[in-house]
């Protein structure tokens, strides 16, 4: 993807956005590449605990907005990985401390003052301010979707505002696939979420419960090389950058290997 | 084994019905204002051709990037 501020967003709660943002974010500079993750939930803020850097957090982005400090004040530098700093939101204020224009002054001074090379923005759920605030400042998106009818739908509604507001790079990362259930014809597999949504896809993401663990434990999966739920999440960052990665063959899927290679190779 | 094959498919419902109302959604249309527009449109058709209701069709299409409105109006020969 050519955009360096990338929007992680869903429109329905509860679909992996955060967790999303944590590992992509972590994958990212673990590949090298100097990384801002911003949490823009305004007064709902969870990408601190999802990193494990709740303990750390002294000033946050409304402080930022308001000047209450300057912006290094506010970048959490996580110590297990080069390159990673975390903005998180504010608990306590509210959203009508959001501003689309010092949000994109903020992310503008990340990318040409700080020396990043990648912003990702982690969207409150709903279409309101807090998710008009996060988009303002990005030219790419990461929309979260898991295969199942509220997400279709709200994802669908979502990659409209994001085409409204010019967001021209939109990528598509499928969360919580289950491959036993796609097998059975009672959840929509990858190519039907495609056909429906119509957007380019960038990850297939299937279930898996050491998501879960890694996060009680505050240690995005995607960090620890050895942990193979996080390789999805290592694959969306490489395909970022440009990479080409074929998909994982999930035997279940219709197509399995070919189907992989199908997408890799024409495909969307 | 055969019922596997008889039974239609959750997801097959799913996606039936997430294209159907995605159609809408898109359109900024909602499925009672399109019954309206079908029944208008009967009006204006009754004045030319005998028609017969239960045979008309109306509906939203995706089609690639565009919405496409699809209206089967069988005429009475």
């Amino acid at each position: 993807m050519n955009a360096k501020a990338i929007v992680v967003t869903s429109g329905k709660g509860g679909v992996g956005k955060t967790t999303t943002t944590a590992n992509v974010g972590a994958a990212l500079a673990m590949q090298g590449e100097k990384v801002a993750v911003v949490d823009t939930d305004v007064g709902l803020r969870n990408l601190d605990v999802v990193m494990g850097l709740e303990g750390r957090v002294v000033y946050d982005l409304i402080d930022v907005f308001e000047g209450q400090c300057k912006l290094k004040q506010a970048l959490i530098r996580d110590k297990r990985v080069e390159n990673l700093y975390l903005i998180a939101a504010s608990q306590t204020k509210d959203k009508s401390s959001l501003s689309e224009r010092r949000m994109q002054e903020t992310v503008r001074l990340l990318l040409d003052e700080e020396g990043f090379d990648r912003v990702l923005i982690d969207s409150p759920a709903g279409i309101e301010s807090g998710f008009q605030t996060a988009a303002s400042a990005a030219t790419g998106a990461l929309v979260v979707v898991n295969p199942e009818v509220s997400s279709v739908r709200d994802a669908d509604r979502i990659i409209g505002l994001l085409e409204a507001r010019e967001v021209t790079e939109v990528r598509l990362i499928i969360n919580r696939l289950r491959p036993e259930m796609v097998k059975r014809g009672d959840m929509l597999e990858v190519d039907d979420v495609l056909e429906i949504l119509g957007v380019k896809l960038i990850g297939i993401v299937p279930e898996d419960e050491r998501i879960l663990i890694s996060t009680n434990l505050g240690a995005p999966a995607s960090l620890d090389e050895t942990n193979k739920a996080g390789g999805e999440f290592r694959n969306v960052a490489r395909r970022i950058r440009g990479e080409e990665v074929p998909y994982l063959a999930l035997d279940s899927q219709t197509g399995g290997l070919l189907g992989g290679l199908r997408r890799l190779f024409g495909g969307r | 084994m055969f019922g596997l094959f008889r039974r239609k498919r959750s997801k097959d419902h799913l996606k039936e019905r997430l294209k159907l109302v995605l159609s809408y959604d898109r359109a900024k249309l909602t499925p009672g204002k399109m019954e309206d527009l079908k029944a208008e449109l009967l009006d204006v058709i009754g004045k030319y051709f005998p028609a017969d209701e239960s045979e008309y069709d109306v509906k939203l299409e995706q089609h690639g990037d565009r919405m496409v409105m699809i209206a089967n109006l069988p005429v009475k020969g």
